[in-house]
């Protein structure tokens, strides 16, 4: 097999007395789906902050594409691949959902350090945005300001705006986070369209999820790596089943409030 | 359709704006040509704090300063005798660019309420280093002999003359900023200003692109600079005190942030204002404060946004 796309070695992270990633070891395969999951607090959004960048780790190292990244700044690491979405929503409110798309093709297209042609003639930009806003369903709502749809669409288009950039790894922090069972199995179905295809690296609290779409899974626990391994191990560990997964047989969901 | 569009209320007024403009100096007497000479100069001015207030979501509060420098530069080579606007109006804009540079380089490290303090910081040291430059006239300032020459082409001492200038150059600093904020660069600075996060996790260097809008800013405000110290033929500290940076601030927000011709048409509104006001009383700032607190809360369009509202209106 193929060597590792991302490699994550000995992450420790802590706020003051408080160890968010003790010693995470992790690796996520080219074109492999990987899912982390855990009750809250377990550390998976802080984890994927120093993963994108917005967080420097204090000890360990975070190899992508062979390139050690862990100092490297956010911009240059979306450069090298890494796109990803937020637990809340991060898009350009006031925009409309085309120029949201459009500055994500933009930002893939090199140096905006360009000042006379008007942005949104240029079909080298305008064209993939649309047809990514097709591809979401979104198509009819391209003149619409992001604030006016609906939050299922915004989270559609946050998902439109990281794949325009058209990145090696795709990083989601829980994707179908706080959306009705038909966004959530709408949204479910538009990742697993780009399964075998585009690495997938997501956090998610929604086992149905998280189970149809990965590959692997790791779960995490106090900051700690508990497992690694296929849907079909995670779900017949024993300690995984006694920490974690326990209440799965009566809700369907685990969702640790 | 978009033909029809030009035709509508904002366009009508915009167009009627402009011909009163061009009339002034062929009808107005001396000091009317004067006066809206010193409009469109603030309007420059305003136009350009737009950019980086309005469209960059920057709040400087050391604009003034980029005024001063280009004022200054203008008057100390004319002190040692260098006269040609040619020469002196790009290096007053070159100034300005080469002290946002290092502002900026400080100052866009912060965000909000400190960015805006290390501004008037920056803008009040260049004042009392004016001040303290007694070779140049110290507090009291320094007048300058002459207006700048343009290549014996035309006499800009001439009222008239010059007033048409300013109106191109005017034209062209409101042309180009339209250009620069529909780019590809202006679409990054909008991007940033609504989230700089989102920015940077797709890929850009959001400084950079903050900076290089500060510094075009600065130009803009520098070139203004030249000018005013042509008008009025004299350049002091005052044109860099906080309370001028202010002064811009309110006509950007007066007339509508991020819409370009609403600050200058605030420009336009607050000297006028202070001219009419000033004359009736004093105190005329009691006047004009409740008409700033209506304008902001009426939902910070300004004077512009009253316009686009009665071209909705009408169609």
């Amino acid at each position: 097999m193929d060597k590792p796309l991302l490699q994550v070695r000995n992450l420790c992270k802590s706020f003051g007395a408080m160890a968010v990633s003790a010693g995470i070891q992790l690796s996520v395969m080219p074109a492999e789906a990987h899912a982390i999951i855990g009750p809250n607090g377990a550390g998976k959004t802080t984890l994927l902050a120093q993963i994108a960048g917005e967080l420097r780790p204090d000890s360990g190292s975070i190899v992508f594409a062979g390139k050690d990244i862990t100092r490297m700044a956010v911009h240059k690491r979306s450069r090298l691949g890494i796109s990803r979405s937020f637990q809340i929503t991060s898009i350009f409110n006031r925009l409309t959902a085309l120029d949201n798309v459009s500055l994500a093709v933009q930002a893939r297209t090199g140096h905006s350090f360009r000042f006379w042609q008007r942005a949104r003639t240029i079909p080298t930009l305008r064209e993939p945005a649309m047809a990514m806003l097709e591809r979401f369903g979104l198509a009819d709502r391209a003149e619409d300001v992001a604030d006016s749809l609906s939050y299922g669409e915004q989270r559609q288009l946050e998902l439109a705006m990281t794949l325009a950039t058209e990145p090696k790894l795709l990083i989601l922090d829980e994707p179908t986070a706080g959306m009705g069972v038909e966004e959530s199995a709408h949204m479910v179905s538009m990742l697993r369209s780009l399964k075998g295809k585009q690495t997938l690296l997501l956090v998610e609290h929604d086992m149905d999820a998280v189970f149809a779409l990965a590959d692997r899974i790791t779960v995490l626990v106090y900051g700690q790596v508990m497992a690694t391994g296929g849907p079909d191990e995670i779900r017949s560990n024993p300690r995984v089943r006694d920490a974690y997964l326990g209440c799965e047989e009566t809700s369907g969901v685990v969702h640790a409030a | 359709m978009a033909d029809l569009r030009l035709l509508d209320a904002r366009g009508c007024a915009l167009l009627l704006l402009l011909s009163v403009l061009a009339a002034v100096p062929l009808y107005g007497d001396p000091f009317t040509t004067r006066f809206f000479t010193r409009i469109m100069i603030y309007a420059i001015l305003a136009l350009s704090l737009d950019l980086i207030l309005g469209y960059g979501g920057m709040a400087s509060l050391g604009h003034a300063a980029f005024l001063g420098i280009g004022a200054y530069t203008v008057g100390i080579l004319a002190r040692y005798g260098i006269q040609s606007a040619i020469i002196a109006w790009p290096l007053a804009m070159a100034a300005s660019m080469l002290v946002a540079l290092f502002i900026g380089v400080v100052s866009l490290r912060t965000s909000g309420t400190y960015f805006i303090m290390i501004t008037l910081a920056f803008a009040q040291m260049l004042y009392y280093f004016f001040v303290s430059l007694k070779g140049f006239g110290g507090s009291d300032g320094m007048p300058l002999p002459v207006r700048n020459t343009l290549g014996g082409i035309m006499d800009l001492g001439r009222h008239a003359t010059f007033y048409y200038v300013v109106l191109l150059t005017m034209l062209a600093a409101l042309g180009l900023s339209h250009r620069i904020v529909h780019s590809r660069f202006g679409m990054v600075i909008g991007g940033i200003r609504e989230n700089e996060q989102r920015m940077r996790s797709l890929g850009i260097a959001t400084f950079r692109y903050k900076l290089t809008c500060f510094v075009i800013a600065a130009a803009l405000a520098g070139l203004a600079g030249a000018l005013i110290a042509n008008q009025i033929l004299y350049v002091s500290p005052a044109l860099l005190h906080w309370t001028r940076s202010g002064e811009i601030l309110i006509m950007v927000v007066l007339g509508g942030m991020r819409s370009l011709v609403g600050p200058m048409l605030g420009a336009m509104a607050l000297l006028i204002a202070e001219e009419v006001l000033s004359s009736m009383t004093e105190h005329w700032m009691i006047l004009l404060g409740p008409l700033m607190i209506v304008v902001v809360l009426s939902g910070r369009t300004g004077i512009y946004g009253l316009l686009t509202k009665g071209s909705r209106s009408h169609g």
